[in-house]
């Protein structure tokens, strides 16, 4: 059994609604401290995108298309969530303790960063992980 | 506050991490496994003496005030488990270096150690019942997949009954949870021992505590929900059956001595009464299964089922000697059993079998193996002076004190049917002469001279000396028990500890 | 509400407990799943159900106004589903390879480990 589907519909809408999807989660994962969003409901919206690639083209162009295997994505997952330990833990504190620097930006603005971004950016690189080894896993074992 | 409590559970989660990111240097991640859990126990250590000398150490994750946050806390039994994590991961990451076959490393092995080893340690750790639940899951998890390594037929039936009853009992843990936080309005362990006492409907509390009994016994395999462990922990590679053996149901047992001690403790006549039939029927079944078992591993696992028994029994007595005898018993069967699946791992590589019948004859070319195996396997059986027998004693004596003659006769028959499990093994595997249909004896005479033997000598031989040291240097570890038991039994204290300083 | 969750409940448990007691493997998976919901959808019954009250404090303010619904047992089922998602997931693939090697979906040829 091929899992690839073979329509046109469903080749040309991938194409148009990935970028969408991928946008959209990077719009969550950043969104995600003050406001509805955050790093696992971004990482789902990635995956999603990554599967539905998946469908309409294969296991294996999407793995060419994530250039680093899905393995990877979750160990860098979770290497940022240890990460964002690391401030609190060096200046003493009880770990996961909120750091936030804000870095001035050329012009008006600045840019706000903190140790809950980089535990959610982990996250999310741990869910499309996770969710990929699972998807492409089943969908080669098919082939 | 000490950060020494958050290391035993960042240490595996770090390594487990980096031996991801290492997925295809087998080596890396070999020296990782090694040098991080050498680094658990040194941490797991170092966190004991802090609890030594503070009495409690504990820590609000993200410096948010305790019964909002999710708090860490090690008491005395807490840092004594994650000490016998510390160990038994230091000894399995080096026995794995020769046992673990190729394909096994290949597929994450060592990645799924240290998460399993961050599960655990954080199980013991946490002081919030739904992050407990939490690690459990961590921790099932990495057993589900390395159960299923190398996935051979076995292996895969197994599975499925681990799997599926461990899901099933993790689903009640959570409704158990639910119900408990629509009664209490909090998940904080302290926060809910304080407030059990202002619940109006006690019925109620005694249906989530049997609840969480149910749940975590089957999780610690105890009589009549055990039957996921004998059908399953002899399938794996032996350093993953070792692993399981020593730390999977302890996590279990560990949770029910923290639940009935800290939160239900208000009718203790009925909870702590079926806690304790359970434990004699526990310790009954498993030994007489273990009789009817012809296999290695399976008269083990067997036995890791009747062991589980008498710890609860400490717990289901819930006087100040039963509950050092438990916390006693704990410490020596987790070393004990760990070694005797490691024993057992060598005698496989000797003759490539479990089957006692195909084995035999190894105590004439390797007498040191058979003391090796006589040293824990005696333990176990209870024979003075090895540990098991002062922790059997301490037990027993306690019951005889509760005045508990048929639960305590029990435990002393099982002490006799548990020396003649280990006798069978003696007798078959390193006494009997070795059977004629066995041909592949060259590594047993000693004709293939492997060249990494030490790796699966090292890890046995320093269990041992473990077993030696309970056994023979019995009061440190005795006081170091009673100090464990005085907290279990005086909830007051751990409630301050966790509480305390920020409460208005 | 809470009564017609009750039932809902129990329906589900029963339902999963039935599942996950036939041979074939693929209806015990089911069987799981319909048991974690049925634990989310009590741990949401037993807090208290709140209609339109999201607990969100205006800008400005430090508490919010008015009574809303506790945050907590959401957060809860969401990690519950998080964790449900993750073990679900390596079951199916799980009863996938057992039934590629074992050769059959039926428990009852499933009996070699057990004793």
């Amino acid at each position: 059994m091929k899992m690839k589907s073979n329509t046109v519909i469903l080749h040309t809408a991938a194409l148009f609604i990935m970028p969408l999807q991928l946008m959209f989660s990077i719009f969550l994962l950043l969104r995600g401290h003050d406001e509805p969003g955050g790093g696992f409901i971004a990482g789902l919206v990635a995956a999603s995108a990554f599967v539905l690639y998946a469908f309409s083209f294969g296991a294996e162009s999407t793995r060419k298309l994530l250039r680093v295997a899905p393995r990877d994505l979750l160990a860098a997952g979770l290497l940022f969530g240890l990460a964002s330990t690391i401030p609190s833990l060096l200046s003493g504190q009880p770990a996961l303790t909120a750091h936030w620097w804000e870095v001035p930006l050329p012009g008006d603005g600045y840019l706000k960063l903190s140790t809950p971004l980089i535990f959610d950016i982990g996250v999310y690189l741990a869910v499309l992980g996770t969710i990929m080894i699972f998807v492409v896993g089943l969908m080669e074992s098919d082939e | 506050m000490s950060s020494a409590v958050v290391y035993p559970i960042l240490l595996p989660l770090l390594a487990g991490a980096l031996s991801l990111a290492l997925w295809r240097s087998v080596r890396w991640q070999r020296t990782l496994g090694v040098v991080f859990n050498a680094a658990l126990l040194w941490a797991s250590i170092w966190l004991l003496q802090e609890v030594m000398e503070h009495g409690f150490v504990t820590m609000e994750m993200g410096s948010w005030p305790a019964p909002f946050s999710i708090v860490l806390v090690a008491d005395v039994l807490a840092a004594i488990m994650v000490v016998l994590t510390g160990i038994i991961g230091l000894a399995i990451a080096i026995y794995s270096l020769v046992s673990t076959p190729r394909g096994h490393e290949k597929f994450g092995y060592y990645p799924l150690m240290h998460l399993l080893l961050a599960g655990v340690a954080g199980s013991f750790l946490t002081g919030d019942i739904f992050n407990l639940f939490v690690w459990f899951e961590v921790m099932l998890l990495a057993s589900f997949a390395l159960l299923t390594l190398g996935g051979e037929r076995a292996q895969m039936e197994g599975a499925i009954k681990y799997v599926t009853l461990n899901l099933f009992s993790s689903a009640i843990f959570l409704t158990a949870v639910g119900l408990l936080y629509g009664m209490v309005g909090t998940l904080n362990m302290a926060d809910i021992a304080q407030k059990v006492a202002q619940v109006e409907d006690p019925g109620m509390l005694t249906v989530v505590a049997m609840l969480f009994m149910v749940s975590f016994g089957i999780k610690a395999a105890a009589f009549p929900l055990f039957f996921w462990l004998p059908a399953s922990y002899h399938t794996p590679q032996v350093a993953v059956s070792a692993l399981f053996a020593g730390l999977l149901t302890k996590v279990g047992v560990y949770a029910l001595f923290r639940m009935f001690t800290l939160i239900f403790t208000q009718d203790v006549d009925y909870t702590h009464t079926i806690l304790l039939w359970a434990a004699s029927l526990t310790m009954l079944t498993g030994v007489l299964g273990a009789a009817a078992q012809f296999e290695f591993r399976r008269i083990l696992s067997f036995h890791i089922i009747s062991q589980i028994g008498y710890m609860m029994l400490g717990l289901a007595l819930y006087t100040p000697l039963a509950l050092i005898g438990g916390v006693f018993y704990i410490m020596h069967h987790i070393i004990v059993k760990t070694n005797l699946f490691l024993v057992s791992g060598i005698t496989y590589r000797l003759l490539g079998s479990y089957e006692l019948k195909d084995l035999g004859g190894v105590y004439k070319h390797k007498p040191w193996l058979a003391i090796l195996f006589l040293i824990p396997a005696l333990s176990l059986a209870g024979i003075p002076p090895l540990s098991g027998f002062f922790a059997k004693f301490i037990v027993i004596r306690a019951g005889i004190e509760a005045e508990a003659y048929v639960v305590t006769g029990i435990a002393l028959l099982v002490g006799l049917l548990t020396l003649y499990s280990m006798i069978k093994i003696w007798a078959e595997v390193f006494w009997k002469k070795l059977p004629e249909h066995v041909t592949n004896t060259a590594r047993l005479e000693g004709r293939i001279k492997d060249k990494h033997n030490w790796a699966f000598y090292v890890p046995v031989v320093g269990l041992a000396v473990c077993t030696l040291i309970i056994g023979l240097n019995g009061q440190p570890i005795y006081e170091l028990a009673e100090k464990a038991a005085t907290q279990l039994l005086n909830p007051q204290l751990y409630i301050d500890a966790v509480l305390g300083g920020q409460q208005p | 509400m809470e009564s017609l969750m009750a039932y809902v409940i129990g329906i589900l448990f029963a339902a999963a407990i039935y599942m996950m007691l036939r041979r074939s493997i693929v209806k015990m998976v089911i069987g799981l799943i319909l048991l974690s919901n049925a634990a989310n959808l009590l741990i949401f019954a037993v807090s208290g159900m709140k209609r339109g009250a999201p607990p969100l404090i205006p800008e400005g303010a430090s508490a919010p106004l008015g009574p809303v619904a506790d945050p907590l047992p959401q957060a809860l089922i969401l990690t519950a589903i998080v964790i449900a998602f993750g073990v679900l997931a390596f079951a199916v693939v799980l009863i996938r390879r057992a039934y590629e090697i074992v050769g059959t979906d039926d428990l009852d040829q499933m009996k070699d480990t057990d004793t």
